[in-house]
């Protein structure tokens, strides 16, 4: 290891490896140096400058950006000095008068006390030559497929001769790192942009090619997308590699089979929710104000796509419509049997919508509300008091006027059709067994019943073993329940794995 | 006029009704007319008798299946309305005159529409080639059944023409059974008159083992969907035209040289849609015509609404003349900007028409069959 070196940075001393950059010791001591064009990422370019410090000698000063600057030998280094600060004003004003339409240098320039601009502005230009989306085309994507053309005040970043790039791979990186928005994947390729939804928040939102898959995922770490990530697919990028400061990115990682022996085994596989696209007439996946129950949940929590605030791009629905048993106790299409869990959490939904949107107008479509569990009905009662809109029968289709949501019904207590105009349809969508159920079952030679959930050994005497001695039924798996029932039966599944094997110790001993 | 409505509901597997509303939630007509048939069947449930002579609104309903469809304890509510229509067609008391007079014409010239029987194969008229009559050759690749309404109405016959055109150009081997060619009977039955539709399924089996044909196509969905679904075992396969348009393109044996410039929509014909699930041919076919720009209505395929010329309302008037469905259809074809509003169905082409000329939009809005734009295009 070569020798460290001592540097001084507003007073604070710090020993650092050699060609460490001035950033980057600044950045070790806690001292903020603000940059435009840098990235970890990327190598260093120093050409927006605004990372500029002063290194002071013995009767000399020296501006340099702090960057590309490497440490050689013992030197002392202000960062907020009256010299510095005066560079970075202009600077500052210099960018607001290039790109006066970029937020980013409208807060800087609060930041800075800067005015407005003493030089002519230019219009509509949000491009400041920062090169970061040409740096991380050529560094990490490999593609190339834009760079810098022209010279002096025509320097812009462009394909080859302005042309639809055959090069570019519509990954995004560019559009992700340009800090001003200047730059559209869509203006480069006319590739199809394929945006990564995030499973868990039923795709409200985007997620990257490396992402940890929920709050609560068990393990709680990263994983990657190997079938978009960079790496995987064309050896380039590394970028994350590059930002995790505890080296934990390990691309050798392979999916591992485990041979285990165990005395018990719990089945707790859990469901799929019912998909509304095979009821086309709600539709449901062509309007996009016509939503799941599992959508509706991640709009209304905290950690999902709106924190919590009940709106769809951007808007905030005033009339709501739930809709009952969609995929349940249909012969047609889900299942023949009652989800079980719809009418309870419909209510919850119906009273956070009222919670969280004062003034809305919420009406709850029912054929028979099932509120059988203990301070259900009592639940039910308080969410029609606070003046949620029952209506007995259930909807037939949704269609569109002007732009909003019509639901078709028929008031079966009146014996009157009914129009009902919605901003918001959410579809009490029903639970239907998993699309591997089949694969498990046979993994584990056992049975399932006719809707398709695991069969247990008896219907009222053994509802968590199963036909094989020491395997276990919990949740979801074997039909559909709520949590206070699932969680009473993994706790049977729990004594009987716990009676199994205390028999298996015996026979042991 | 009684009906055993213990027998009646276990007959249609009524006890497993719900009451929850999806079919009249969903009934086009309901909106416009007192027709429930939720309550229907639930008087049928808790009555022990129903007197149908009482009940006008048994021929508002088109059969458009809407109800069927939506029903989620599969239970068939257009055929509860088709038997207890039966009962009406049974006694003869509270038959609307024009009914009975389209149920009497089809046994007694078989046709619906009054004409004279043997003025059946005047469609052929304007056509520069002989259309053979497949009793006289006794075999044929391709059975070609015309149809009560697009043998006679004059609106319909080029769209006849237009499809005996393709196949000649294609190559086609096919026949019709000429004047000897009965009524299907899809909409006698619809109107209730289960026996005599009986007598014309028999008829036409009869016929039919005096030649050997290789496959069947109807001009009409209602055609269509009587042979494929309702005269049991048929000795060859039965298509609309449409599907067999479809293929011929992608087949490349039809080609569109022409071109037909224009907003184009299309309104999906219950008997081929809802009945019979056919939603994608007739798009295929349309986006194949050069020029045509295609968009769909918003309630379009399942969610497409009747234009009320099914189950018998070509006949039976309804109990709301006023507000016709087609007038609300024809006004979204207009407002999403189209140009001609698209049909595969001779009564959706007759109703969707009357209404653009009702509603005086002659200019603005064209209602044409697929057919007549695929001629176009030729």
């Amino acid at each position: 290891m070569s020798e460290r070196v001592k540097i001084t940075i507003d007073g604070k001393e710090a020993w650092v490896e050699p060609e460490t950059t001035i950033l980057e010791a600044a950045r070790t001591l806690g001292i903020d140096v603000p940059t435009l064009c840098h990235n970890p990422a990327l190598e260093p370019y120093g050409a927006c400058r605004m990372c500029t410090v002063e290194i002071v000698g013995k009767g000399w000063s020296q501006l340099v950006t702090s960057c590309n600057y490497p440490i050689r030998r013992e030197m002392e280094v202000l960062t907020a000095s009256d010299r510095v600060v005066r560079g970075r004003r202009m600077l500052v004003e210099l960018l607001l008068a290039r790109c006066p339409d970029a937020p980013l240098f409208q807060e800087m320039a609060a930041r800075y006390g800067v005015g407005r601009p003493r030089f002519e502005t230019q219009q509509a230009d949000l491009c400041y030559l920062c090169g970061l989306c040409v740096r991380v085309c050529h560094e990490r994507v490999g593609a190339k497929a834009i760079s810098f053309v022209g010279r002096g005040v025509e320097r812009e970043v462009a394909t080859p001769f302005f042309k639809i790039s055959e090069a570019c791979i519509a990954c995004g990186a560019c559009e992700f790192i340009c800090p001003t928005g200047a730059i559209k994947v869509s203006d480069i390729t006319d590739k199809p942009i394929r945006p990564l939804p995030l499973e868990f928040d039923m795709g409200l939102r985007g997620r990257g090619n490396i992402y940890i898959p929920f709050p609560q995922a068990v393990p709680n770490v990263p994983v990657i997308d190997r079938a978009h990530c960079l790496y995987f697919q064309a050896g380039t990028c590394r970028t994350c590699e590059e930002f995790c400061p505890p080296h934990a990115i390990d691309y050798s990682q392979e999916d591992e089979f485990l041979d285990v022996d165990v005395g018990a085994v719990v089945v707790a596989t859990g469901f799929d929710p019912f998909d509304a696209r095979d009821k086309p007439e709600f539709g449901y996946g062509r309007y996009r104000t016509v939503i799941s129950g599992l959508e509706f949940e991640r709009l209304a929590s905290a950690s999902g796509p709106t924190q919590g605030k009940i709106k769809i791009d951007g808007k905030v629905p005033q009339d709501i419509v739930f809709v009952h048993c969609v995929g349940s106790r249909d012969k047609q299409q889900g299942g023949e049997y009652c989800s079980r869990i719809c009418c309870m959490y419909t209510a919850k939904q119906a009273h956070l919508a009222h919670d969280k949107i004062p003034g809305s107008n919420i009406t709850v479509f029912y054929m028979d509300v099932r509120a059988f569990g203990k301070g259900f009905e009592e639940f039910y009662d308080r969410v029609r008091a606070e003046g949620i809109t029952y209506r007995r029968g259930n909807p037939s289709e949704i269609y569109r006027r002007g732009d909003r949501l019509v639901v078709r019904a028929e008031d079966t207590l009146l014996g009157r059709t009914v129009e009902v105009e919605a901003d918001l349809v959410v579809l009490a969508t029903g639970v239907q067994p998993r699309a591997d159920a089949a694969e498990v079952a046979s993994m584990l030679s056992l049975e399932r019943g006719e809707d398709g959930f695991f069969q247990e050994l008896h219907p009222e005497l053994r509802p968590v073993d199963t036909k094989r001695r020491g395997i276990f039924l919990a949740g979801t798996v074997q039909s559909p329940k709520d949590i206070p029932d699932t969680v009473a039966q993994a706790k049977a599944a729990a004594a009987g794995v716990i009676v199994e094997l205390s028999k298996l110790r015996r026979k042991a001993e | 006029m009684k009906v055993d409505t213990q027998e009646f509901a276990k007959e249609y597997t009524l006890l497993e009704c719900i009451q929850c509303g999806r079919c009249t939630g969903g009934c086009p007509v309901s909106l416009k007319t007192s027709l429930n048939i939720r309550s229907i069947i639930y008087e049928c449930l808790i009555e022990d008798t129903v007197d149908p002579s009482r009940l006008d609104v048994l021929w508002d309903c088109t059969n458009c299946l809407t109800c069927t469809i939506r029903c989620p304890k599969d239970i068939h509510p257009a055929d509860v309305i088709i038997g207890l229509r039966g009962y009406i067609v049974g006694e003869g008391r509270g038959l609307p005159p024009r009914v009975r007079d389209a149920l009497k014409s089809a046994f007694t010239r078989g046709n619906t529409l009054g004409y004279a029987t043997e003025g059946r194969n005047g469609w052929v008229e304007g056509l520069d080639f002989e259309v053979p009559n497949v009793l006289d050759a006794g075999e044929t690749d391709l059975l070609y059944y015309i149809g009560c309404t697009p043998a006679y109405d004059p609106r319909i016959q080029p769209v006849t023409r237009a499809l005996a055109t393709v196949f000649r150009r294609a190559g086609i081997d096919f026949a019709t059974m000429g004047v000897d060619e009965q009524c299907c009977g899809n909409e006698i039955r619809r109107m209730g008159e289960a026996d005599g539709f009986q007598g014309l399924v028999e008829g036409f089996h009869e016929m039919r083992r005096e030649f050997k044909a290789q496959r069947m196509v109807a001009v009409s969905p209602h055609c269509f969907n009587a042979f494929k679904n309702e005269y049991g075992e048929m000795p060859f396969p039965v298509y609309h035209y449409t599907q067999m348009m479809a293929d011929l393109l992608e087949q490349g044996r039809l080609k569109l040289p022409g071109e037909v410039r224009a907003k184009v929509t299309y309104h999906d014909p219950c008997f081929l849609g809802k009945h019979n699930g056919i939603y994608d041919e007739p798009r295929y076919i349309l986006q194949r015509i050069p020029g045509v720009e295609f968009q769909d209505l918003d309630r379009s395929r399942e969610r497409s609404v009747c234009c009320e010329g099914g189950g018998g309302r070509m006949w039976a008037e309804g109990t709301n003349i006023k507000d016709r469905l087609a007038h609300q259809r024809v006004r979204d074809a207009i407002s999403m900007g189209a140009e001609v509003l698209a049909v595969a169905c001779p009564f959706c082409l007759l109703t969707l028409e009357d209404a653009v000329k009702t509603l005086g939009l002659d200019s603005q809005l064209r209602v044409m069959d697929i057919m007549e734009l695929v001629q176009k295009a030729m």
